[in-house]
């Protein structure tokens, strides 16, 4: 790691001395000083644009002074530079006050109905620095309000202060300039182009930053004032790129979610999924009481001793298995993971409820357990290569932190895909076409360097011999590997051990050593040798009757591959189900147990670098007890014990347990299967994704639901031409197990390939179709 | 000086040491003395009497004396409240809930943008100082002379929108209901708004 060396330069801010580095704008050395300068357009992770000008003050240097007030903003700090505020000088002062009265001329006093109310650096500034009383009698210019600019973000537009904030965040971090200002004047307004909604991932953060009520969020108008909300720091449960966030709840019912400010993570921006998206807690389905079935075979609601006992003699009484989905916190992962060693005694645990292979579980155990590449490799990559991952759909914040560096240093970017993304476009990525299922030959042409990072996605497991192709080539250039999940629990799950092949910590299921580590923490005599089996390995089991009992927390069952099976499995087993709502899996269940949401419980998720993002519960005094304490009563009620009655146990069991540092698990070598050929109406499907969809967690959302992309089915220009497809014609794309017909649309992707959203509405492929990459699916004009 | 500071210890101070003065006693005031103590009530059973019989009779509070609250409407019927919460941020016993909500075309409950879909005060809190009507920017919360308010139960004094709101007087319309045509929540506030239209009326 090297320092740089910082030029540092000495000025006078109000008789005060301050050094600051070169280049630092002269509002930051005031700051540094507690020098409040009021500011609307001022913010540090944007360009300075002076725009409000509400930041005058009066600048000299070197014994000249500049003849006007100076917006402080805009002007880096020089040497021999003395700097009088509206503090010490009346010129600075009297300058403020004229900027505030002229701001305000046309902004209406309708305070008591605006969101912002209560919250708003206007409201706060005018009464620090601006005059008591209008002498402005004239009247206030105004607009019809709201409007939409999208189906989640309202414009008020006579409120604006022509600050740019928003318009500067959408060009500038999210590459989405779909805002702007128009006009000129007394009638400059933020506006969007006509046939064009403000359809970015990131709009939610325009309306934090607005410095007054002009962007509001539809969900939130009118809903709340700050004083009423309890604010808890939390952490985003909704992906992997870790987010620190802020949950505002009123009377046990969360209102709203802010970014929080966290540097190294996410700075202080957050996507619309993670600002927007929790209502799924307060939807209608919830389970409140246990439920037990009882001997004709309906769901009773029970008491909470009676399902235990239930659902301990059930599992007592055969072999069982333990499916946890990459939704659950660290430390209920840890508690899973210990269930299925101590009360069960099996190794039959697996976090990956979704699209999965051997190979990618030897991956993780060689490669990814453990792994320390962060943000900040990203930061000082000289090359970024994407392997079967999309960053804005499926790690946002992944996303925001490239695109940054691409504007900053054009950050070479390449992406092996099988479809240009809008997003690759947006990073001005170089794009290595592949048909599906060819992507690891891509990979083994690819040329880095060790400052180079290869982002690897969950969907590079889709295709055999990915997974290997990639570790070669970190081998062969020492490039650094991040594997990027886009489940929120997924990394803290693997590090937790729940996998068939790991133990907490990293520690390989073979390694005799490695298992007398964690009995002797665990207190337990032996730990079971035999590698556990995979989430299809052990439905296969349960339909072949090796298996008779499912331990299920947080799956969802047509996430798999062969959903048919899952159901199959389901229905067969005893299955304790921990949800916390009724699923496809409570309706299989014999034992559902109601658990605490993110929102009812503490603990933390470790993003995708392996860094814990911990949070309080937000909403106090829920009596819903978390999956971990629940675990632990069934161990007990099983006459063995796992000891995990609080999340503090369980954090402080496994800071005891430690990292391993023995051997790590070797990767066996996969070869990428032979390519079908195809030809006629015959593609390849590929598919990912997307950030706005039809997720379990996006429940009961419309406002959001408005700003998904649309729902098509892509197909390259070449293909198009021999269908005789235009835009917009309905393509249908059939199996043998179904269908779904979407509207087609021509763009840059193999020739073999057809590409459709994975799971949006009109378009569950793993439902529709049972598959959703590199299968051979026919396709016909309708 | 720290010595002097030090507490004085309990066997410092003894009895003799604490002065005492003998009580004085004043002259004797003779039979004619008691007597005229009772004057005053003798003399005031020729005049007329303050006692009021409550709750028989009830006497009229001062005029701006603070009782219940109430909740206004404009002369169309359509509410003042706006739910913007200020009263509740004003009182400084929590004693004040509200919920504010979008006002829709089909659900129209005040003039503009936005009303008050929860309201409630606590009148086991609420102290009656007033700060709230102070607050009051569409002067929708003002209080009456009510001051009869006690209950059997703790949730009875707890005051639901619907026993807050004034009656609907001669002219207006029970809301929901759209606004005044060609007017705008300007002109409501202007007081411009006197009585209902009969497009007003939905049903």
């Amino acid at each position: 790691m090297t320092t740089e060396v910082v030029d540092m330069i000495t000025v006078v801010v109000d008789g005060f001395e301050v050094s600051v580095p070169k280049g630092t704008l002269v509002i930051r050395a005031a700051e540094k000083l507690g020098i409040q300068i009021p500011r609307f357009c001022d913010h540090p992770l944007l360009d300075p644009v002076g725009a409000c000008r509400q930041c005058l003050v009066d600048i000299e240097i070197n014994g000249r002074a500049f003849p006007k007030p100076q917006a402080s903003c805009t002007i880096p700090v020089e040497p021999g530079m003395i700097v009088k505020t509206q503090l010490t000088s009346p010129v600075a002062e009297k300058a403020q006050r004229g900027v505030m009265e002229l701001l305000l001329i046309n902004h209406p006093l309708d305070c008591p109905v605006c969101d912002k109310g209560g919250e708003c650096p206007l409201q706060n500034q005018a009464m620090s620095n601006g005059q008591g009383e209008t002498r402005f009698e004239g009247v206030k210019r105004t607009f019809q309000k709201p409007i939409n600019i999208s189906s989640q973000v309202l414009l008020d537009r006579e409120r604006c202060v022509l600050c740019a904030r928003c318009t500067r965040f959408s060009e500038q971090i999210a590459s989405d300039p779909f805002i702007t200002l128009n006009e000129r004047g007394a009638l400059q307004q933020v506006g969007i182009y006509e046939n064009k909604p403000f359809e970015s991932y990131f709009s939610g953060n325009t309306v934090q930053i607005c410095p007054v009520g002009a962007l509001t969020g539809a969900a939130y108008r009118f809903r709340a004032r700050p004083f009423d909300l309890v604010s808890t720091p939390s952490a985003c449960e909704h992906c992997a790129s870790g987010c620190d966030m802020r949950t505002d709840v009123r009377r046990g019912k969360t209102l709203r979610r802010l970014a929080g400010d966290d540097s190294t993570v996410n700075e202080e921006w957050n996507c619309d999924k993670g600002r927007w998206a929790f209502k799924y807690v307060t939807s209608v389905d919830r389970l409140t009481t246990p439920m037990v079935r009882n001997a004709s075979g309906e769901l009773i609601p029970a008491s909470w001793p009676e399902a235990l006992a239930a659902a301990a003699k059930g599992l007592k009484a055969s072999k069982a298995a333990v499916l946890v989905g990459g939704r659950a916190t660290y430390e209920d992962a840890y508690g899973y993971s210990k269930f299925a060693r101590v009360a069960l005694g099996t190794n039959d645990i697996d976090f990956r409820s979704r699209l999965s292979s051997n190979e990618e579980r030897e991956f993780l155990a060689a490669r990814v357990v453990g792994s320390t590449t962060t943000y900040l490799d990203i930061d000082r990559a000289d090359h970024v290569l994407l392997v079967g991952f999309e960053p804005e759909e499926e790690s946002p914040i992944v996303f925001l932190r490239l695109n940054k560096q691409v504007r900053k240093r054009a950050l070479k970017v390449t992406a092996i895909a099988t479809k240009l993304s809008i997003g690759v476009e947006k990073l001005k990525g170089e794009f290595v076409k592949v048909a599906p299922g060819a992507e690891a030959a891509a990979i083994a042409s690819q040329s880095l360097t060790s400052k180079s990072v290869i982002l690897v996605g969950e969907r590079a497991a889709e295709s055999a011999g990915v997974l290997s192709a990639v570790a070669a080539l970190a081998d062969s250039s020492n490039a650094k590997i991040a594997w990027i999940p886009r489940r929120a629990g997924e990394r803290g799950a693997l590090e937790a051990g729940a996998i068939g092949n790991l133990l907490p910590g990293g520690r390989p299921v073979s390694d005799a050593s490695a298992r007398v580590d964690i009995a002797a923490v665990w207190g337990s005599n032996s730990l079971p040798s035999a590698e556990g089996k995979s989430t299809q390995e052990i439905y296969a089991a349960v339909n072949a009757g090796e298996i008779g009992a499912l331990v299920v927390g947080g799956v969802d069952p047509l996430d798999g591959e062969d959903s048919q099976s899952a159901l199959a499995a389901l229905e067969k087993a005893f299955v304790v189900s921990l949800e916390i709502a009724s699923s496809a899996v409570t309706q299989h269940a014999d034992v559902v147990l109601p658990v605490a949401a993110v929102t009812e419980k503490s603990g933390s998720f470790l993003n995708w670098e392996g860094r814990p993002r911990s949070f309080d519960a937000a909403v106090q005094d829920s009596l819903n007890r978390s999956d971990l304490r629940i675990l632990s009563m069934i161990a007990q009620e099983m006459g063995t014990s796992i000891n995990l009655g609080t999340v503090s146990a369980a954090i402080k069991e496994i800071s005891s347990l430690g990292k391993w540092e023995g051997t790590r698990a070797s990767m066996s070598k996969v070869s990428a299967s032979a390519q079908p050929t195809v030809s006629g109406d015959q593609f390849i499907l590929t598919s990912w994704r997307r950030l706005l969809d039809l997720g379990t967690l996006q429940q009961g959302e419309e406002n959001l639901a408005g700003t998904a992309r649309k729902t098509v089915a892509v197909i390259s220009p070449k293909r198009a031409g021999a269908l005789g497809v235009v835009d917009g014609d309905k393509l249908k794309i059939s199996t043998s197990l179904g269908s779904v017909t979407l509207s087609a649309l021509v763009e840059d992707i193999h020739d073999d390939a057809i590409w459709a959203p994975r799971n949006s509405r009109g378009s569950q492929l793993l439902v529709n179709l049972g598959v959703a990459h590199g299968a051979v699916v026919s396709v016909v004009k309708v | 000086m720290s010595e002097q500071l030090e507490p004085l210890k309990k066997s410092e101070i003894s009895v003799n040491d604490i002065a005492y003065t003998k009580m004085q006693t004043g002259e004797s005031v003779g039979l004619l003395g008691h007597l005229k103590g009772f004057l005053v009530p003798f003399s005031k059973i020729f005049k007329k009497t303050l006692t009021v019989e409550y709750p028989e009779v009830k006497a009229p509070t001062a005029e701006r004396f603070h009782g219940r609250h109430q909740l206004n409407r404009h002369p169309d019927g359509l509410e003042k409240c706006i739910g913007c919460e200020l009263c509740a941020w004003a009182c400084p016993a929590d004693a004040i809930y509200v919920e504010g909500a979008d006002n829709t075309p089909e659900n129209q409950m005040s003039p503009g943008e936005r009303y008050g879909k929860v309201y409630q005060i606590n009148y086991l809190r609420c102290v009656f100082c007033g700060l709230c009507i102070e607050a009051c920017p569409t002067r929708a919360l003002t209080m009456t002379n009510e001051y009869e308010l006690a209950d059997e139960s703790r949730a009875k004094l707890i005051f639901e929108k619907e026993d807050l709101l004034a009656p609907l007087r001669q002219g207006m319309l029970m809301p929901p209901h759209p606004m005044y045509p060609d007017m705008d929540e300007s002109n409501y506030y202007k007081g411009e708004v006197k009585q209902s239209h009969p497009s007003q009326d939905v049903k």
